[in-house]
């Protein structure tokens, strides 16, 4: 829209007719303070806290609720205009209770800082204060209702934001009160959202409340370990008696590519992390039978040694390798590196959510779809999947594209998904039915033709001028290839392809399979890293189920496991695993790490440096933010294996003359002496400490060099950008030949894989969420 | 069972019919009814808007927003339907007087709504009574299926082959529902919470369509508009104030009632000669000219003309002519808390100021009028409602805050002498709790 | 409807209802006035089966009752005595009516009498300002209150209901 002029406290602005004042203010630094109104979401003019003097109008006017106006004379602040907001406050003030220094808001709190620049300090009422008792809404949404001074936000972002639709107001007058949907308790989707909204401590979550003061936090931006979606989350972390540990999740930092949003998830369920049976001692199977507990150095050499005793006799092929959905693209690259490098095998695999060989491979270089292309698309079209239960930050994404730019969603699903409440058309079909329907909107005939709506649904469609095209691991393999060939007859069309975890992505791109290299390149054909990988075998390894098969047949001797549960995940216990010699990294005692005969305790995402790609190709810093004392962080341990195994690191990973960044810990915000550790153990092996091989960038250096997708901005990445990678995974043939092998983890809001199991919040969320038995007699 | 006063300076416009059988619609056709309507349909959109114009008919609901002038504010064209909505929700303590016009002329409002609709296009009207009034709801049901059956409704009224809709419907309980942009949201199945404006009714309305509201008695007396000539009708009254008004005599009067005076009648012959003056012989001690939203007037002020004008220059408002008047026994701290308790009870709580304001100017005045009171409580009384003027979101905060300005004012004496304990001169006995919602 | 608290009557008048209006939505609170007349009170029942007839949460339902002060999700006496207290009524003896009212009927404010036949309200301007005071009992005005007036009136009803119900 054509811009206006104004002239706000004597300065000239400009801004987009339209625009609301209050905006238009905030983008030239001039803040007007507001406790209702909330960007993006529906106008209320409830709080007067925004009351501004416009020329030539009789009364103050909400600057909330004014558009500019051209010639506009506008002043913000004013003896006048201070008095009416000190008087606000004061009335608030009457009956909000003065429990600050207990209160969860206590200086983070709207309230108390408007009180503290207005100087509402006098109490102008004699009246002792209406005490209500704290109430539990769910196991992580508390209410106290003497604070609340309802400015409506979390009732809006609940039923607008999140349509869910949860949260109203009762009563009237003095006696209005928020309330949850089922009278003394809430039924919802448990994202937070509307207790992050809250300008003051009415609302409080049960993971948070009465833990620590704001201030003895420190806030460490990074990404959710959960969904595909790699949403930004700011982690608090305290120092504790072990390490680092994170009390708080939330979103201060809206920069992300999840905007406002956070689910439950990435909101709450960190607590694993803080889980008293995380494993932080390695273990060893002795000949009794039983783990024990061992030093790392026992612990490293015992496997290194195995490892290679098995490698020298058998050959690499006698060994497996199984990666994570969980770590990071420089742990997985290292990870297969390793694997075809020092142990001289292609049986790597990892638990495969989505076929993304079969993606790029039909998208052959055309346009992939980032968050934030879906957060801006005109159109998008949705096949498969429910992001609101498996991507809730996608969901919550095209739910507000369409509330703030009527863009229009097309859904087909063989479930009545919630997402379909937004959509301008939703078709319901067979489950088998996904590659039908692809093939009849290309044109083929089908029994749709007689459907009104399959109908209108393909004629709207064929209208759009720009399309984002998102679909589920319904579609594999040559379904794929198909949908990306209608995709491409439309105008202006981008892809995504959905997998299911933070590294779900990372981990194909970074060629956790056994016949695919980092970027895609078959071994088979292996281009540049025939020279970067002395020794490459070029045969096809063995994929994740075959493994076990061998483990079974007593063919494969050895299983390294990182950061996965295929045990648990594909019920894979057979006794003959015991004749397997099994390394598993992990942090907890996993039913997978139950058979091992060393455990090796893992650090997290949240406790370590590197980068993950969300699913939508989104590349994210991951900023290490807590610790734990005792474990390793999978980088570290597969170099010191490496090492244990007697090969040189130096190749393994290119510090010193080829990395162009070194380590001097604080990369990994070293905490608890972690650079002094690394000191030790370089200084053992005479190496200079600064140029060390535990250096993440260093593998990322060699990741941009040799996969050129990844060859994005450095300098943006470090400073916490996401970035889009290029369109330069290669291509692969004959995908009809490849084995399909995506396993969906069929995630829910409140499940996360094995990790889910291990946060308290989100158990008892599920707890809370089985419908009550009613007693049978 | 309410019925009409009379007193020989009444005017019978807009109760003319009162007590004359018109509920039904025969006796009301042979009373001249529903010509008033085929006079308009005649005269087309832009020849009835001129004609209120000419009428100098100004809104009965309170604001006396000259109605003619509202209508023109409706665009001619509109993607959306348009409507027509009478505010028959009547809440403003001291009023009852459109409750008189459904139980005994509930035709007068059908047709008023038909020429409104005429006016701006209207397909569809709706007839709003406060929940209190169920028993008028049968009446004005009664009226409009009668209408319908003489084709005054429905596919083709009057033969036009203008189609024309009304429903009529109560509220439940909810002074602020009078507001226009809260009734609307009351009618859409809502919680009564006033609309953010602009947009205003005449553009976005009802079901966001363009929209004229007007008062029951603004609309009754739309039909007599169109029966006298606007411009007869205008003679009735002052300048600007066109015609007649229903006042509500309420109080301490000998003769309380409802009667209809022209504008701009005198307040103190309203008083003492309609209403007999004051009983026992006790003399006058204020009035409350227009409902309890209008500022108080002492005895010395009230020998002014009832019209918009004139009441507006003496500090206070006609608003919905609900005169109620005090002797000199009326403690003014209980009848100033007593209208707050109101206000407090009725606020919609949307805002901070009012839901706040409205809780503690009641909560103030119950301390002083019982004598729990310190000397800046009366300074905090008016401060509060100062600073509640103007700011709040819809006008009842500036309806509780005006009055309790002007009682402070007007009568600060009454409130010191009630404080430091003494209480209330005219209650020795100790105050009931006041119950808190 | 699967299961239904509403008689044959209020389903039929509800149907109608929604033809109405423009929007479905704008039955709501002459629907709820209608079923609460039928049924004393705004149960539990009649708020889901509400809400599912007119395609909102129970949430919305609620909220929407506990706005207007004739709604109630209470019981209240087959007489509902309300007594208007306003600055007309009160400057012609409302407190004293109420009041009267308490004595007679033996309870407070907001009580119900044992027997379930009354229950007392103090109410805001109930539009009888210039027939002050006046009370409505239910949807009946009663003005020009004198305390002789009131018993008389009470008694009336106390004999209908003996004539009619069982006690
Ligand atoms: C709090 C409040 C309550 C009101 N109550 C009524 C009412 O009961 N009846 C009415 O006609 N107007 C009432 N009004 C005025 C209406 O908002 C509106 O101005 C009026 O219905 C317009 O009709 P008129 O122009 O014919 O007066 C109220 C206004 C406010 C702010
Ligand atoms: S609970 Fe918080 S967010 Fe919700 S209305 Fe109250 S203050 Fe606002
Ligand atoms: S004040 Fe009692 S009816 Fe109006």
């Amino acid at each position: 829209m054509a811009d206006v002029t104004l002239t706000v406290d004597g300065r000239k602005i400009t801004a987009p007719a339209g625009t609301l004042l209050i905006e238009a203010c905030r983008a030239h630094g001039i803040e007007i303070p507001a406790f209702c109104y909330y960007p993006g979401l529906s106008l209320q003019a409830a709080c007067r806290m925004c009351v501004v003097r416009i020329e030539k109008v009789p009364k103050l006017q909400t600057a909330c609720t004014t558009p500019v106006a051209e010639g506009m004379v506008v002043s913000t602040e004013s003896p006048e205009i201070a008095q009416a907001r000190k008087a606000t406050i004061e009335l608030l003030l009457g009956n909000h209770p003065l429990d600050c220094p207990v209160c969860d808001a206590g200086g983070e709190c709207e309230l108390q800082d408007m009180t503290f620049k207005y100087g509402a300090h006098e109490s102008k009422f004699v009246e002792i204060k209406q005490h209500r008792d704290e109430q539990q809404w769910s196991p992580v949404v508390f209410f106290d209702r003497p604070r609340c001074i309802l400015c409506y936000r979390c009732v809006r972002v609940c039923g607008e934001g999140m349509d869910v639709w949860a949260l109203g107001v009762q009563n009237r007058g003095a006696g209005s009160v928020i309330a949850p949907n089922r009278e003394d308790h809430l039924e919802c989707e448990e994202c937070g959202m509307c207790i992050d909204i809250c300008p003051v401590g009415a609302l409080t979550s049960g993971a948070y409340r009465y833990k620590t003061r704001p201030w003895e936090m420190s806030h460490v931006g990074t990404v959710c370990t959960h969904c595909g979606d790699g949403c930004k989350t700011t982690l608090g972390v305290r120092r504790s008696s072990d390490g680092m540990e994170i009390v708080r999740g939330d979103n201060r930092d809206k920069s992300g590519i999840n905007g406002d949003f956070l689910c439950i998830k990435g909101r709450y369920a960190f607590d694993f992390a803080n889980r008293e049976n995380r494993l932080t001692r390695p273990m060893i199977r002795k000949a009794s039978g039983r783990l024990e507990e061992v030093t790392w150095d026992e612990a490293i050499e015992f496997a290194g040694n195995k490892l290679r005793e098995i490698r020298d006799s058998k050959g690499g092929s006698a060994i497996g390798v199984i990666g994570s959905n969980r770590t990071t693209n420089e742990e997985s690259y290292l990870l297969q590196k390793f694997a075809r490098t020092v142990l001289g095998t292609n049986n790597i695999d990892h638990h495969r959510t989505a076929d993304y060989p079969a993606f790029f491979a039909a998208l052959s270089g055309k346009a992939e779809a980032s968050l934030r292309d879906i957060a801006g698309a005109k159109a998008i079209l949705l096949l498969g999947n429910d992001p609101t239960e498996q991507h809730p930050g996608l969901a919550w994404q095209i739910r507000t594209n369409i509330r703030h730019n009527q863009a229009r969603l097309y859904v087909a699903n063989h479930g009545l998904i919630k997402l379909r409440r937004q959509a301008a058309h939703f078709l319901e079909i067979p489950e088998d039915g996904y590659a039908g329907l692809v093939a009849w909107l290309a044109g083929e005939a089908a029994p749709l033709d007689d459907d009104k709506s399959a109908v209108a649904f393909r004629e709207a469609l064929r209208k759009e001028e720009s399309l984002v095209v998102v679909f589920g691991s319904e579609f594999r393999g040559i379904d794929i290839a198909a949908l990306v060939s209608l995709g491409s007859s439309l105008p202006n069309v981008k892809f995504a392809c959905l997998g299911d975890y933070v590294s779900s992505r990372g981990a194909a791109d970074m060629g956790l399979y056994p016949d695919l290299l980092p970027g895609y390149i078959p071994v088979a054909a292996p281009a540049h890293f025939k020279e970067e990988y002395p020794a490459l075998p070029t045969t096809p390894g063995l994929d994740l189920v075959r493994m076990f098969d061998a483990a079974e047949a007593g063919t494969l001797s050895g299983l390294y496991i990182v950061g996965a549960n295929p045990v648990a995940r594909y019920a894979r216990h057979s006794d003959a695993l015991h004749n397997t010699f099994i390394v598993v990294q992990d942090m907890f005692l996993t039913e997978t790490a139950q058979f091992a005969d060393v455990i090796l305790p893992a650090a997290n995402l949240y406790e370590k440096t590197g980068t993950v790609t969300s699913t939508f190709g989104d590349l994210q810093l991951v900023k290490k933010a807590a610790d734990r004392a005792g474990v390793r962080t999978d980088f570290e341990l597969i170099v010191r294996l490496a090492a244990a195994m007697g090969a040189d690191v130096k190749p393994l990973v290119p510090f010193g003359q080829h990395g162009t960044r070194a380590d001097m810990g604080q990369a990994r915000g070293a905490q608890s002496g972690e650079a002094d550790r690394h000191g030790v153990w370089l200084a053992a092996r005479h190496l200079e400490p600064k140029l060390s091989p535990f250096d993440p960038f260093a593998i990322f250096d060699e990741i941009q060099r040799l996969v050129p997708a990844y060859n994005v901005q450095r300098l943006d990445l470090l400073a916490g950008n996401d970035q889009q990678l290029k369109p330069a995974l290669v291509q692969i043939e004959d995908i009809a030949a490849r084995p399909d092998l995506v396993l969906p983890s069929n995630d829910t809001l409140f499940t996360s894989g094995s990790l889910g199991l291990y946060s308290r919040t989100l158990h008892s969320v599920l707890e809370s969420h089985k419908p009550v038995e009613t007693a049978a007699d | 069972m309410a019925t009409l006063t009379h007193h020989p300076d009444c005017v019978p416009v807009v109760s003319s019919r009162f007590g004359k059988g018109a509920t039904d619609i025969d006796r009301f056709i042979e009373l001249g009814g529903y010509e008033s309507a085929r006079k308009a349909l005649a005269l087309g959109p832009d020849g009835i808007i001129s004609e209120m114009k000419a009428s100098n008919l100004r809104g009965r609901g309170g604001a006396g927003f000259p109605t003619g002038m509202k209508w023109s504010f409706v665009p001619k064209q509109s993607a959306k339907p348009k409507y027509v909505l009478v505010n028959g929700d009547e809440s403003e303590p001291g009023t009852c007087k459109d409750r008189l016009i459904f139980e005994h002329d509930p035709h007068s409002v059908i047709e008023g709504v038909i020429i409104a609709a005429l006016s701006i296009q209207a397909r569809m009207g709706f007839i709003y009574l406060r929940g209190e009034y169920r028993y008028l709801l049968q009446i004005m049901e009664r009226a409009v299926a009668q209408a319908y059956t003489r084709g005054f409704l429905g596919k083709n009224i009057f033969g036009s082959g203008i189609e024309f809709d009304i429903v009529t419907q109560t509220g439940a309980g909810a002074y602020e529902v009078g507001e226009e942009s809260a009734l609307m949201e009351s009618l859409e199945g809502k919680r009564g919470i006033p609309r953010i404006r602009p947009p205003f009714p005449a553009v976005v309305g009802l079901y966001g369509g363009p929209t004229i509201i007007n008062n029951a008695e603004t609309i009754a007396t739309v039909p007599h508009i169109f029966r006298m000539g606007g411009a007869e009708y205008a003679k009735l009254g002052t300048e600007r104030n066109g015609g007649t008004r229903l006042f509500a005599l309420s109080g301490h009067v000998n003769r309380p009632g409802v009667y209809e005076l022209p504008m701009g009648y005198n307040l103190k012959k309203m008083i003492y000669e309609v209403g007999g003056g004051i009983p026992n012989g006790r003399n006058l001690k204020a009035v409350v000219p227009g409902g309890s939203s209008t500022p108080v007037l002492t005895a010395d002020e009230i020998d002014i003309g009832m019209d918009f004008d004139q009441v507006g220059k003496a500090g206070s408002m006609l608003g919905s002519g609900g005169v109620v008047v005090l002797d000199e026994t009326t403690c003014m701290v209980e009848f100033a808390l007593r209208t707050m308790k109101f206000y407090r009870h009725e606020s919609c709580g949307w805002c901070i100021p009012c839901r706040e304001g409205t809780d503690w100017l009641e909560k103030s005045l119950t301390r002083v009028h019982r004598g729990g009171g310190v000397d800046k409580d009366i300074d905090n009384i008016s401060y509060l409602a100062e600073n509640m003027l103007g700011r709040t979101f819809c006008p009842l905060g500036d309806a509780a805050a005006m009055p309790t300005i002007a009682f402070v004012k007007k009568f600060r004496k009454e409130f010191e002498d009630h404080l430091d304990g003494k209480g209330c001169p005219k209650h020795h006995a100790a105050e009931p709790e006041p119950a808190l919602v | 409807m699967s299961t239904t608290v509403f008689s044959p009557g209020l389903a039929a008048r509800f149907d109608k209802l929604v033809t109405l209006y423009p929007l479905k939505r704008s039955a709501l609170v002459p629907m709820l006035l209608y079923a609460q007349d039928e049924t004393g009170y705004l149960s539990d029942a009649v708020i889901a089966e509400v809400a599912e007839r007119i395609g909102i949460t129970e949430l919305d339902v609620r909220s929407v009752i506990s706005y207007y002060s004739l709604l109630r999700t209470r019981p209240v006496g087959k007489y509902h005595v309300q007594v208007c207290t306003n600055i007309s009524c009160m400057l012609r003896g409302g407190n004293e009516i109420l009041e009267h009212c308490k004595k007679k009927l033996g309870i407070p404010a907001k009580g119900v009498t044992p027997d379930g036949l009354f229950s007392l309200e103090e109410v805001e301007c109930i539009g009888a300002c210039s027939w002050a005071p006046a009370a409505q009992i239910n949807y009946d005005f009663h003005e020009n209150l004198t305390f002789e007036s009131v018993d008389k009136v009470l008694d009336e009803y106390r004999a209908k209901f003996g004539s009619g119900g069982t006690k």
